[in-house]
């Protein structure tokens, strides 16, 4: 292990952001101009969307069930367990909707997208993309970019539906409540912010694992061992900047809407 | 066939190129020419340079300075758009291979044409007629984690070849193959620069290949190599010696031989 002098560290996590900047840039300005792989679009839908369903729709429902049982005994000592669905309705929507689902498909599909392009990387595969002719940010990339960003916004949705669900599910058949309350508390705490905050999120999430997971896979340098190691500093690094977008745009939403 | 190349020149011109990555110069003040229809055999010891000297011919690296002329235009200079372009002119045979494994041997082949959106039926056609030509037809719809070294080796042949280009890179394309395999992969090497004239750059480390290229013609009508009348040495091959990221040795076989340098001697015995 070689330890850098503290300005030496600092250079390269400047360098680091500037050519993590720099590729997004190009990744984004690739989807204006031909030519466009719109196979490998579908293709990586497919793997990033209908992928993580199953884990999608599992952890939003339990996540539902959870929130319903914990919020019921706070909101009892109030004497407002009626309020159970709105609190679950909020909360998913708003934020454990969007934040697990970034979250969960981060983990899956980052490491699958740094592991596949590090191991192109080591074995010369980009390289030899390169001396045929195509510029891999844009087969690769683009479409891994477009693909997430859409696929996460579905997700979360669905997530979004599941969670509650789940909580209706819990409120109905163990804390004895009524579902069509419980549906009608969840609608009335909604306003117009807290959807359009639920569902920009994930556009950021998905921007973020899909450029991490490429970024970290780009600069993968170092034999399978590297693949490993990228691998798993990308999903830490998606991990940790969709938390902390989530923060900023919660931030941001509270100041445009005012809740 | 050679439109492309501007001028009369070179086709490859090095001027005092050089290199550098983290631990410290890799290429120092290389400068050397490879002419139009030559083939150019790169020697020297693992981690002299030669890959990555290849690498820069091609526009894969940038020098840090000096120039790199290609076609006659500067390579060290073009943009990635230009690059592509400069490149469909260009096969290249990684180390390694490096074939696409997720894709089969035909979609890998035919890779070059699919990016140029070429009739799907012509393209089929040209990827039999290539993989005829380095003799794995039957391996057409194989993946490449299902080939020998040797396959793979040849099925990169192939997709380098597939765009009759006009200057083509072979970096150790007998690496890691037994002596037999590495022979018939020379072989075809011989037969691709004999059928179609094309400037080649090859890496070897075995000091036999280089010598069997010098030595050997690709008699077609027979369909296979010979030994050239008369003990001659092929006047179109050249070496280019690397050791340490500097050029010790830049002439023809016979200079190679007769050689008086210590090391050189040393490193050819
Ligand atoms: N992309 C790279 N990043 C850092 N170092 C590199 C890179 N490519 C090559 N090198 C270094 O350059 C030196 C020469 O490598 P190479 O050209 O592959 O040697 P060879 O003559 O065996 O082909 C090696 O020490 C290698 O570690
Ligand atoms: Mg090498």
């Amino acid at each position: 292990m070689r330890f850098l002098s503290p300005d030496a560290y600092a250079k390269s996590i400047v360098a680091s952001v500037q050519d993590y900047s720099l590729m997004c840039a190009r990744a984004v300005a690739n989807i204006f101009t031909r030519p466009r792989y719109t196979a490998d679009i579908f293709t990586q839908m497919d793997s990033i969307g209908v992928g993580s369903l199953p884990i999608v729709v599992l952890t939003g429902f339990f996540t539902g069930c959870v929130l319903a049982l914990q919020s019921a005994v706070s909101l009892k000592e109030f004497g407002a367990v009626n309020m159970t669905g709105g609190l679950v309705t909020m909360a998913m929507i708003k934020e454990l909707g969007p934040v697990l689902t970034g979250l969960m498909v981060s983990g899956r599909n980052t490491s699958g997208m740094a592991s596949e392009i590090g191991s192109m990387k080591v074995t010369e595969q980009l390289d030899a993309m390169r001396a045929l002719g195509t510029d891999p940010l844009r087969k690769l990339v683009t479409p891994r970019l477009v693909a997430a960003v859409f696929m996460l916004f579905f997700l979360t949705i669905i997530s979004d539906a599941c969670g509650i669900g789940g909580g209706a599910f819990v409120a109905v058949t163990m804390l004895r409540l009524n579902a069509e309350q419980f549906f009608h508390t969840g609608y009335m705490s909604l306003a117009h912010g807290d959807i359009v905050e639920g569902l920009v999120k994930p556009l950021f999430s998905g921007f973020i694992i899909a450029t991490i997971g490429c970024y970290y896979g780009l600069r993968t340098s170092g034999g399978t061992r590297g693949v490993g190691q990228s691998t798993t500093q990308a999903v830490v690094s998606s991990s940790v900047l969709i938390i902390l977008v989530d923060f900023l745009v919660t931030q941001l939403m509270i100041g445009i809407f005012g809740r | 066939m050679t439109e492309f190349l501007s001028v009369g020149g070179p086709m490859i011109e090095f001027d005092d190129v050089t290199i550098s990555f983290d631990r410290g110069p890799v290429l120092k003040n290389v400068s050397f020419q490879v002419a139009l229809g030559e083939t150019r055999i790169l020697l020297g010891p693992t981690g002299s340079g030669k890959s990555v000297l290849m690498k820069l011919v091609n526009g894969l690296l940038k020098p840090d300075s000096g120039q790199i002329r290609v076609f006659g235009r500067l390579v060290s200079e073009m943009d990635e758009r230009d690059l592509l372009v400069m490149r469909s002119h260009v096969g290249m045979v990684f180390q390694e291979s490096a074939l696409f494994d997720s894709l089969s041997v035909e979609d890998n082949v035919g890779y070059r044409l699919e990016e140029e959106h070429l009739d799907p039926r012509e393209i089929r056609e040209r990827v039999l007629e290539v993989l005829r030509f380095v003799d794995l037809e039957d391996a057409i719809d194989k993946f490449p984690d299902k080939l020998s070294g040797g396959m793979r080796r040849r099925v990169s042949i192939a997709r380098a070849i597939i765009g009759r280009p006009e200057l083509l890179l072979y970096d150790s394309p007998t690496g890691g193959l037994d002596p037999i395999t590495s022979s018939t992969i020379i072989e075809l090497v011989v037969k691709q620069r004999d059928v179609s004239h094309a400037t080649c750059l090859l890496i070897t480390h075995r000091l036999q290949d280089a010598f069997t290229l010098a030595t050997n013609r690709y008699n077609l009508r027979a369909n296979h190599m010979e030994p050239m009348p008369n003990h001659e040495v092929d006047a179109g091959t050249k070496f280019l010696v690397l050791q340490d990221g500097r050029v010790i040795f830049d002439g023809s076989t016979l200079e190679l031989t007769h050689s008086s340098d210590p090391w050189l001697l040393g490193y050819i015995e």
